[in-house]
């Protein structure tokens, strides 16, 4: 029984943090749901010709064909009922099916969810390499030569919308220099321009934010105390810099989270990388309503999730963090 | 430095060995992109795909003039009151599971396409059943065009283990050239060379389409030449992909003509000067040579070229003439308001243009005539919602004007479509309570086939009566350009769509 309390003791310390997130999620569940079933019903149009064009191609469709797939799918019932529904099927955790494809949302999903995370994994992990490290260079000496050039490819960077960036990779790395694949997920190497376009705007703010939390670290006196203890400066830094400079790293990204999520929309569309936000942006266009309130439940939650991930990766990286 | 931050990173996910090379997946494999994605297995919905990577067949052919040829059935016959067809399926073909293609076997798929909206629902079959090797079609009333249905899409024939016990598609079990290797929902699928085929074996053994949404990454995919064919291009990257070395362009008219809808019950449009009048106002050259880049596009008739049993050469064609507009206009008592635009009856001359973003050239082209109409004297408004609204509006009558793009291809005789377009009144996607005995006439006589000696006449006739009559006004005519990599050769796009043609298609040395 000894042996359970320290398990006890720490599962007793974090349930208020996990409890906000798990209410935090629960919400985000049914508001997400409940805006995206009345914004498709606000949509202007006849929601059962736009799915019958995608299914059938816009011509094909007369009135007789939207008729059938009105009875078909139940399209005339009562919004209050249709809504209700949906709330009843989210406890069971039955996404419905695709009005478009006839498929379980949920097979959709799971299976552009592994596209989706492939990619944040990989944008996530770039965006690292790529923004703290020349961050905390420009850090050590602020307002140099190399603090001014990453400041101005900063926001050179962080300014440019996800599809010229996009665009301006593609015809450097594939068409220019023929070394990677344009779009498609299969080829070899076909993350690499989608992944690489979510972390550079990832990274352009990322390295502002350690650039100046070095700034910080380099004015403290506990990095001065290390270097007159009689650090080198390098050991200085790896001791008592960067960990301090993670942590407000760690955080930042959480909340530049919100780009990689709306970032996803538009980059895979622009590499036709078969992900959540391609899925949304199609389901979109054929008014799905099961898939939109699907993809954008699980864009909700993902950001919930990683809000989570950042507050468990901040209690790691600085003990002051972790609940008592 | 910047540059230098990037390559780190990407020296991990590119492929070394490949660098100045096409990707490995790609290197034997034919890598065809398009917009369409694939919706999923139902041939109703993506079927288009499996015949056009001639992985599935239907029961004929086309060739490319448009006539019939046979395809799973080898030949057909008519019954003397043209009610009831025949389809005999050629003897030794198999699926790709090994099979038997029999005509009992076609039978399910035909059925399911029965009973699903689609080309079949116009012909009125009130009995569909296999006999003695043959698909036994028995019609309501005759109709000439019933083989040409059988070319199309949705009547793909699959083998029966295609479908689960509830009838649902799970697998894609044809019986063209090539087999399904694997699908990926809803982005690409990989085909094969099927050993079942008893045709010639083609030179390009392996093959995968994938869809890629926006025009501008299919041009550029085919630029780094990671697609060897890719349709549907925009004009900018037709005009860049023509300076490219290593990718050449091919291009085919299609039957597909975009067109102003005009509600001829309009108080104003009911009158066909004024019909006449919309039509001289509108530039179609301009409209070619600006927003599609193409000046040979300006529609001249509703019938393109490439529909070439209905495209009247001898037909005076259509001509941009607003000091014309303007006189017709004022004929039909219209005069001037103070703002310019007209006015009768004390009514001022301003109407709503509805169209839809599914073919993007669409609201661009709405916007000139929007322009063009102003300098004649209607004031436009321009309403970009989505294709229900031609429909809808058609229906409940509140549609002034709509521009939308028809495709006259769906079957590669358009008699059925434009049956139902124009004859008794219009159809959605066709005239709006325009009347015309004559013209109705003709195209009864042509779906019943009641004439078979004075089809052409009455083929010129409809063409000539729309011609002059213009319920609907005709702006552009459309070409397919695809983008076709050095690495292959004999490269031919199909006017109807019906096939991507990959097994005519041989490799560069």
């Amino acid at each position: 029984m000894e042996s359970l309390t320290p398990w006890i003791d720490t599962a007793r310390r974090w349930s208020p943090l996990l409890g906000r997130r798990l209410l935090q999620a629960l919400l985000v569940a049914l508001l997400v749901g409940t805006l995206c079933f009345f914004m498709t019903r606000w949509l202007p149009g006849d929601t059962a010709f736009r799915i019958a064009a995608g299914r059938y191609g816009y011509d094909m469709v007369d009135a007789a064909a939207a008729e059938a797939v009105r009875a078909e799918l139940g399209l005339n019932r009562p919004a209050l009922a249709a809504l209700t529904d949906w709330w009843g099927r989210l406890l069971r955790l039955d996404l419905g099916l695709s009005l478009v494809t006839a498929q379980p949302v949920l097979t959709e999903i799971g299976l552009q969810l592994g596209q989706t995370l492939r990619l944040s994994f990989w944008a996530v992990l770039l965006s690292v390499l790529l923004g703290p490290i020349p961050g905390v260079l420009a850090g050590l000496h602020p307002g140099g030569w190399f603090d001014r050039a990453t400041l101005a490819f900063s926001v050179m960077l962080r300014a440019m919308p996800p599809f010229v960036l996009g665009l301006v990779l593609v015809l450097v790395f594939s068409v220019e220099l023929n070394a990677l694949p344009a779009a498609g997920h299969v080829d070899h190497g076909s993350v690499a321009l989608p992944a690489l376009t979510l972390a550079i705007g990832l990274a352009a703010v990322s390295s502002r934010v350690a650039r100046d939390a070095m700034v910080a670290v380099r004015g403290s006196a506990y990095y001065a105390f290390a270097l007159t203890k009689g650090l080198s400066p390098w050991q200085a830094l790896i001791r008592h810099g960067v960990r301090n400079v993670g942590a407000p790293v760690v955080a930042y990204v959480a909340v530049q989270l919100v780009y990689l999520v709306e970032g996803v929309v538009l980059v895979e569309t622009i590499f036709a990388w078969p992900g959540i936000g391609h899925a949304l942006v199609h389901a979109i266009f054929g008014r799905d309503v099961p898939m939109i309130q699907g993809t954008a439940l699980v864009l909700g939650l993902m950001f919930v999730l990683f809000n989570a991930l950042v507050d468990l990766a901040c209690a790691a990286i600085d003990p002051r963090r972790r609940p008592q | 430095m910047v540059t230098a931050l990037l390559a780190l990173p990407l020296a991990a996910l590119a492929d070394p060995g490949h660098v100045h090379e096409l990707t490995p997946a790609s290197a034997d494999t034919l890598t065809v992109v398009g917009p369409w994605e694939l919706t999923g297995l139902e041939p109703s919905r993506s079927g288009f795909m499996f015949t056009r990577m001639e992985v599935t067949q239907t029961l004929l052919d086309v060739d490319e003039l448009g006539r019939l040829r046979a395809g799973a059935a080898s030949s057909w016959e008519v019954s003397n009151d043209q009610r009831e067809w025949r389809f005999f399926i050629r003897q030794g073909n198999r699926f790709h599971d090994g099979s038997a293609l029999t005509a009992n076997t076609a039978l399910v798929s035909l059925q399911r396409a029965l009973s699903t909206p689609g080309v079949l629902q116009l012909a009125g079959i009130d009995d569909l059943y296999a006999e003695r090797g043959a698909i036994v079609v028995r019609l309501r009333k005759p109709f000439a065009p019933l083989p040409y249905l059988f070319t199309q899409y949705s009547t793909q024939l699959l083998a029966p283990s295609s479908f689960n016990a509830t009838g649902r598609v799970t697998a894609i079990v044809g019986s063209g050239p090539y087999r399904i290797k694997s699908i990926t929902l809803p982005q690409m699928f990989e085909t094969e060379f099927a050993e079942t085929w008893n045709g010639d074996a083609p030179a390009v053994r392996r093959a995968r389409y994938i869809s890629v949404s926006r025009a501008e990454t299919r041009a550029l995919m085919a630029q780094s030449r990671q697609a060897d064919l890719a349709f549907t291009l925009d004009p900018p990257s037709i005009r860049r992909l023509q300076r490219q070395q290593g990718v050449s362009l091919v291009a085919q008219n299609l039957p597909r003509t975009t067109f102003l809808k005009l509600n001829a019950a309009h108080p104003f449009m009911r009158d066909e000067r004024v019909r006449r009048a919309i039509s001289l106002g509108v530039e179609r050259d301009g409209i070619a040579r600006a927003l599609l880049r193409d000046a040979d596009l300006g529609a001249t008739q509703l019938f393109p070229p490439a529909l070439a049993q209905w495209h009247q050469p001898a037909l005076a064609p259509l001509r941009t003439d607003p000091a014309a507009a303007r006189a017709l206009l004022k004929q039909a008592g219209f005069t001037p308001g103070a703002d310019g635009i007209l006015v009768k009856s004390g009514r001022r001359f301003a109407i709503t243009l509805y169209t839809f973003v599914d073919r993007p050239e669409l609201p661009l082209i709405a916007s000139a005539i929007q322009e063009e109409m102003r300098q004649i004297g209607i004031a436009v408004r321009v309403v970009v919602g989505n294709s229900s609204d031609i429909p809808a509006g058609h229906r409940s009558g509140s549609l002034d004007m709509g521009l939308v793009a028809r495709n006259f291809g769906t079957t590669p005789d358009p008699t059925a479509t434009m049956v139902g377009d124009y004859a008794n009144g219009g159809g959605d996607w066709g005239a709006m309570n325009w009347h015309d005995a004559a013209l109705d006439a003709a195209l009864a006589r042509l779906a019943t086939g009641a004439a078979p000696a004075a089809q052409q006449a009455d083929r010129a006739m409809v063409a000539a009566r729309l011609q002059a009559s213009l319920p609907v006004v005709p702006i552009v005519w459309y070409r397919q350009t695809i983008a076709v990599s050095s690495r292959v050769k004999n490269v031919t796009i199909d006017a109807f769509e019906r096939s991507y043609r990959l097994s005519d298609i041989k490799w560069n040395p």
